[in-house]
């Protein structure tokens, strides 16, 4: 994509270090994340790929506003980011629905945040399920779905807040492959329909490649940072069951897991103690 | 608790329950212990149906009952309150923690003779003494359960622009609910015995009364006549909140059922 590099960032993160308080050394620190600069122009897909426990929930965190960085700063579409991060969407890793509302209230849960009236927010709302594919299933709670309809609503309550920046933290990792894949796809149609910034984390490096535009690679923890960064450069529109057969697919593959290999097993060997 | 049962169960209970007032009959028919001390299954069902058919017991009941209900109400909603306030302002928290944990721990019943000297020997000083128990029961439960609130949803509600107070509305009250009635259980049974023990103390009227007239008679088929009742209408209070709980809680997952399996 030309001209995409002197473009302001959709999301720009510069120079981010987060400490946290060491467990079980009080008073001490542990750092998770030093270093980081990553921007993600308008219209991107950017995945974030790193050993599990390396720090990418917590880059993401920082984009999200939900937590301050220690040292850096973040910029959104060129201003700097002060509290929550009103441009962004956020689907998280962990289950975030609200228990007792039924999948339409929780889709509109945005909107009636932001004072929608009741009969136009169910509107959209109803048209949101649709499009997630969970049309007829209003009025069933969570509890009532599974897994993966669980993310779709998840899905469409962050989409139906049309944000420009969209921040995902491995929001297909609990789900089959199959589901997953059918997932995948929808998410990318959606994604191509009005191409949104989307900074995408996961451990799976085969989701990464196939999704995005652009993976960076982390080192394992402590102290993460981008290692290495990696354009994408395969067709869109993409089937990511298919793309994955593609020549070029195995070479990004091989070539992005020389640099990943040593940070995984060096997360793996940590992981182990 | 009022799903259909299993008319196989009921009748057993229904055994249990005859077999105990025989067992109960048969303890003073055969003489092996006295009557003076555990009174007669008839006579106390005799006295019942006497308190009823002649209306006198309607006046005390009521008096009881109101008691327990607006002391419920009010140590419930304050108990809400100041629940809520306290787990969202830590600081508020960490001044009122040493004088609430001292509050508590002291058996606040010795506080009836107190109320009684404040408010008299009317339904004041039983509404007092019911609104301290009833309060902490409630209090802890719902700093518990807004403490215990996920922190992901809670993330997610402030990503998708809640403000406090939407918060509160939105995540905390309805994620503190099932923490709230599981302590309205305990608060039902609190509230009587605020009432009661308050009557007991000194009053005249309601059902504790009555059990204090008994006594002072050594009549113990009234004392048995008047425990036996209270046990009813705490029941039917506790099956009341039951009802209210189901309806609100609706979207809690339950233990999975299927149909027309075999038994
Ligand atoms: N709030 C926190 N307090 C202390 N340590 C934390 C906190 N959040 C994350 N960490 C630590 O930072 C590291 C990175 O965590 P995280 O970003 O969740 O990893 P990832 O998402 O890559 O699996 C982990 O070692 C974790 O223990
Ligand atoms: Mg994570």
């Amino acid at each position: 994509m030309p001209g995409i590099e002197t473009a302001v960032p959709a999301l720009a993160l510069r120079d981010i270090a987060c400490h946290f308080p060491a467990r079980g050394n009080p008073g001490g620190t542990y750092t998770a994340v030093r270093d980081s600069t990553i921007t993600i122009a308008p219209g991107e897909f950017v995945s974030i790929v790193g050993p599990t426990g390396c720090g990418k929930s917590t880059l993401l965190n920082v984009a999200s506003g939900l937590l301050k960085p220690s040292q850096g700063t973040v910029e959104v579409f060129g201003k700097p980011l002060t509290g929550i991060n009103r441009q962004a969407g956020y689907m998280f890793q962990a289950d975030a629905l609200m228990p007792w509302r039924t999948a339409l209230e929780n889709v509109v849960v945005g909107p009636e945040f932001a004072g929608m009236n009741r009969a136009e927010a169910d509107r959209l709302g109803r048209d949101w399920m649709a499009r997630v594919g969970l049309a007829g299933f209003e009025k069933a709670y969570p509890h009532h779905l599974s897994g993966g309809m669980r993310k779709r609503v998840a899905l469409a309550q962050m989409l139906i807040m049309d944000p420009k920046v969209i921040l995902m933290d491995e929001p297909f990792s609990a789900l089959d492959v199959q589901t997953r894949q059918l997932m995948e796809n929808e998410l990318l149609e959606l994604w191509q329909a009005d191409r949104k910034s989307v900074m995408f984390i996961t451990h799976d490096l085969e989701e990464a490649i196939a999704l995005s535009d652009r993976v960076i690679a982390l080192a394992a923890g402590p102290g993460t940072h981008p290692i290495g960064e990696f354009k994408i450069d395969l067709p869109r529109p993409r089937d990511v069951a298919e793309i994955r057969h593609l020549g070029e697919f195995s070479r990004l593959h091989a070539q992005i897991w020389e640099a990943l290999k040593d940070e995984v097993l060096k997360g793996y060997a940590q992981g182990k103690r | 608790m009022f799903r259909l049962k299993n008319p196989r169960i009921v009748l057993v209970q229904i055994l249990i329950f005859i077999l105990f007032i025989a067992g109960w009959k048969a303890l003073t028919t055969f003489g092996i212990m006295s009557k003076f001390f555990v009174g007669d299954p008839f006579v106390v069902a005799a006295r019942l149906y006497d308190w009823f058919s002649t209306g006198m017991i309607f006046r005390h009941l009521g008096i009881t009952l109101y008691e327990t209900v607006v002391a419920f109400i009010l140590g419930s909603v304050l108990g809400l309150l100041v629940g809520l306030w306290l787990a969202l302002s830590p600081t508020a928290s960490l001044l009122a923690s040493p004088y609430l944990k001292g509050f508590n721990a002291m058996p606040r019943v010795i506080l009836a003779p107190i109320f009684a000297v404040w408010f008299g020997l009317g339904v004041t000083s039983k509404i007092a003494l019911g609104i301290t128990l009833v309060f902490f029961v409630v209090f802890f439960n719902v700093y518990q359960g807004v403490r215990e609130v996920s922190p992901v949803t809670l993330a997610n509600a402030r990503m998708l622009g809640a403000s406090r107070a939407q918060l509160l509305r939105t995540v905390y009250i309805p994620s503190a609910t099932s923490w709230v009635f599981s302590s309205l259980h305990a608060a039902v049974g609190m509230a009587f015995v605020g009432a009661v023990i308050g009557e007991y103390m000194g009053s005249s009227a309601g059902v504790g009364y009555l059990i204090l007239e008994a006594e002072g008679l050594f009549d113990i088929n009234g004392v048995f006549a008047g425990v036996i009742l209270l046990t009813f209408f705490a029941l039917i209070l506790d099956a009341i909140v039951g009802i209210v709980e189901a309806r609100l809680l609706h979207w809690q997952p339950r233990e999975a059922t299927t149909v027309g399996a075999p038994a």
